[in-house]
């Protein structure tokens, strides 16, 4: 046993202060969802006094439950419809964006890359409202629902792949084109067959990130929804939160993030496996989340 | 194809060309030309998202101004854009400018707030996400794996989930209550969920905080474990080192994980919604959701979002810019 003096003294030794902040900042980050995933099985109608365990809420009430209330399962597979649809366009789009910018020399793609950045960092609901004007003032062939909330989710979600992707092609280097261009490839077939499948990780992280995202986006569905048919997730639980709701509330957020949490693992284990082998990138979960 | 630009070869190119000819081709370009041809190519992969975003980016912007400074309909109260900016009329926007600074001013207490909320809620994240990341990317050994499993948590839970756990522990006999009664023994009765600033000041960290986690974690990450170590062993004390090596060198990283968190509260109005429902602490984004769903103030609410652009423009420029700047350097 150190004496405290020796322990006070010791020039290495770890911060107590920081593994208490560290372990107390997770504790009141995820035991209240904790807690609102545990009520989600609650018996009774309360979400604050425990009644005992049921799953009534997912599928046993005959009128009340996520499975038979019809307002609650429409939002769930409005999110889920979202999420697929931004998805397929917002990564295409996204991952050539990045390329053509990182290579494409000039003043124009300097620009195309500030307003990508300003778009990443711009406050959601201007955009939501920006949208909601050109939609409602303007006669255009998208009205408010689906196709309005799938045009602002893609456009608010686009820097995304286009981050990922450019970091990516920055710890790249151009040495590996520029190889196979001197071995007698065309610039576009050095792309296919060089720098795209060394980009594969990249960009399947940020398919995954997408649509993690969108599926918890709030503010642009919220405003671009045009009947409650269209709502997702998220706005029905800020609709009804405040006005007694019943547990399947709860029920209905539970299983949002429990597609979040099977999209989010299968991907990164996928991520995994595309990365085998490679020295370059970072195979962590800050490289999988785009901080590496 | 692109279009092909001058070749310098002199030989005239056949209809369809076959791989040796395209071949041949490009070894008789000069480089400016092919140059050229490649910069094209690159033009045209960037090109639809650069539409994308000048159309639905550029372009909504741009009606918001139209309809600010447009006319509204006296009878169905609709806004009607105006495109021509030379016919552009500032009364609604003068309109919304003497609601905040004049003697009426109904939105200058709601815009006073949202700038205290946010740099307190502001503050009080960084004093949480400096330890939490220093500690993850610096200390946390072979727990990082998880810990960092967790501290990603918050990205995929819902904002709402989140929000909606939080409802339910400070309803009047929710936990939060019951914990601070410590099993009836005091009666405690707070009302957390009708305007309490404290609630929705907390909410907003809670709610931002893993957004400037990580990208704190990942700027200490970076920092070379040497120069520390060479500050410690040239006789720098623990704070010392800190105060003198690690915060400088981790300055940008901290103002942009600060800008990220901080410029997204300033749109933010379904945290004080969710938590507090009460006029007595809504905040700028309050004012644009409100006047947003009422008819006839739709030129209100586009000039509450350019005012709210208008703040938001310099700190984003910033970000951007040291952003694009780290982009060359690497």
């Amino acid at each position: 046993m150190r004496s405290p003096v020796t322990w006070w003294n010791d020039p290495w030794r770890p911060p107590r202060i920081l593994v208490g902040v560290t372990m107390a900042y997770l504790a009141w980050s995820l035991i209240p969802v904790l807690i609102a995933v545990i009520f989600s099985f609650n018996d009774g109608r309360s979400r604050t006094v425990w009644q005992g365990f049921s799953t009534r809420w997912y599928f046993g009430d005959p009128v009340k439950s996520v499975w038979h209330d019809a307002t609650l399962h429409t939002a769930l597979l409005q999110t889920l419809k979202l999420g697929v649809i931004t998805t397929l366009i917002t990564v295409p789009l996204g991952v050539m964006f990045a390329i053509g910018i990182d290579r494409w020399r000039g003043r124009l793609p300097a620009g195309a890359n500030m307003l990508m950045l300003v778009s990443f960092v711009l406050p959601e609901v201007l955009l939501a409202v920006a949208l909601l004007f050109v939609v409602t003032s303007l006669s255009l062939p998208v009205g408010l629902g689906t196709g309005a909330q799938v045009l602002g989710l893609v456009t608010f979600q686009i820097a995304y792949p286009a981050v990922l992707v450019r970091a990516r092609l920055a710890t790249i280097g151009t040495q590996y084109e520029e190889a196979a261009m001197d071995l007698g490839a065309s610039p576009l077939a050095a792309l296919r067959r060089v720098t795209l499948p060394m980009l594969l990780p990249a960009i399947f992280a940020s398919t995954v990130l997408v649509f993690a995202d969108v599926i918890d986006d709030f503010v642009l569905v919220r405003y671009l929804s045009g009947t409650s048919a269209t709502e997702p997730v998220s706005v029905k639980i800020y609709n009804s939160a405040r006005s007694a709701p019943t547990p399947a509330l709860n029920a209905l957020a539970t299983l949002l993030l429990l597609a979040a949490l099977v999209a989010v693992t299968a991907g990164y284990l996928v991520y995994r496996r595309l990365t085998r082998g490679d020295t370059t990138t970072d195979r962590g979960l800050a490289g999988f989340a785009g901080e590496g | 194809m692109m279009p092909h630009g001058t070749t310098s070869g002199g030989h005239s190119r056949p209809e369809d060309p076959d791989p040796v000819t395209v071949a041949e081709d490009l070894a008789s370009v000069t480089p400016a030309a092919k140059h050229a041809r490649t910069n094209a190519l690159w033009a045209a992969l960037a090109a639809p998202g650069v539409i994308w975003l000048l159309l639905f980016f550029v372009g909504p912007l741009y009606v918001v101004l139209a309809i600010v400074f447009g006319r509204t309909d006296p009878i169905f109260r609709t806004a009607i854009p105006v495109w021509n900016p030379l016919q552009w009329n500032p009364s609604q926007f003068n309109y919304v400018l003497a609601r905040i600074f004049g003697a009426d001013g109904v939105f200058g207490p709601a815009l006073l707030r949202t700038a205290v909320y946010v740099v307190t809620a502001g503050v009080l994240c960084l004093l949480i996400a400096f330890p939490v990341a220093y500690y993850t990317a610096r200390m946390s050994g072979r727990w990082k794996g998880l810990l960092l499993a967790l501290l990603i948590a918050p990205f995929w839970i819902s904002y709402m989930m989140r929000m909606l756990a939080w409802v339910n522990l400070l309803q009047d006999d929710g936990l939060v209550n019951r914990l601070l009664s410590l099993g009836g023994l005091f009666d405690v009765r707070v009302h957390w969920l009708t305007g309490q600033p404290l609630v929705v000041i907390l909410g907003l960290v809670y709610g931002y905080v893993a957004y400037m986690i990580l990208p704190l974690y990942a700027g200490l990450d970076r920092l070379p474990q040497s120069t520390l170590e060479a500050a410690r062993d040239l006789g720098a004390s623990r704070v010392a080192s800190f105060w003198r090596v690690t915060l400088p060198m981790c300055r940008p990283t901290i103002i942009a994980a600060v800008l990220l968190t901080c410029l997204p509260m300033l749109g933010d109005y379904f945290t004080s919604d969710m938590l507090s429902a009460s006029p007595r602490t809504s905040m700028a984004g309050n004012l644009i959701n409100d006047s947003v769903q009422s008819p006839g103030q739709t030129g209100q609410a586009g000039a509450l979002v350019m005012l709210v652009l208008l703040v938001a423009v310099l700190p984003m420029f910033y970000y951007v810019r040291s952003t694009a700047r780290g982009d060359l350097s690497s």
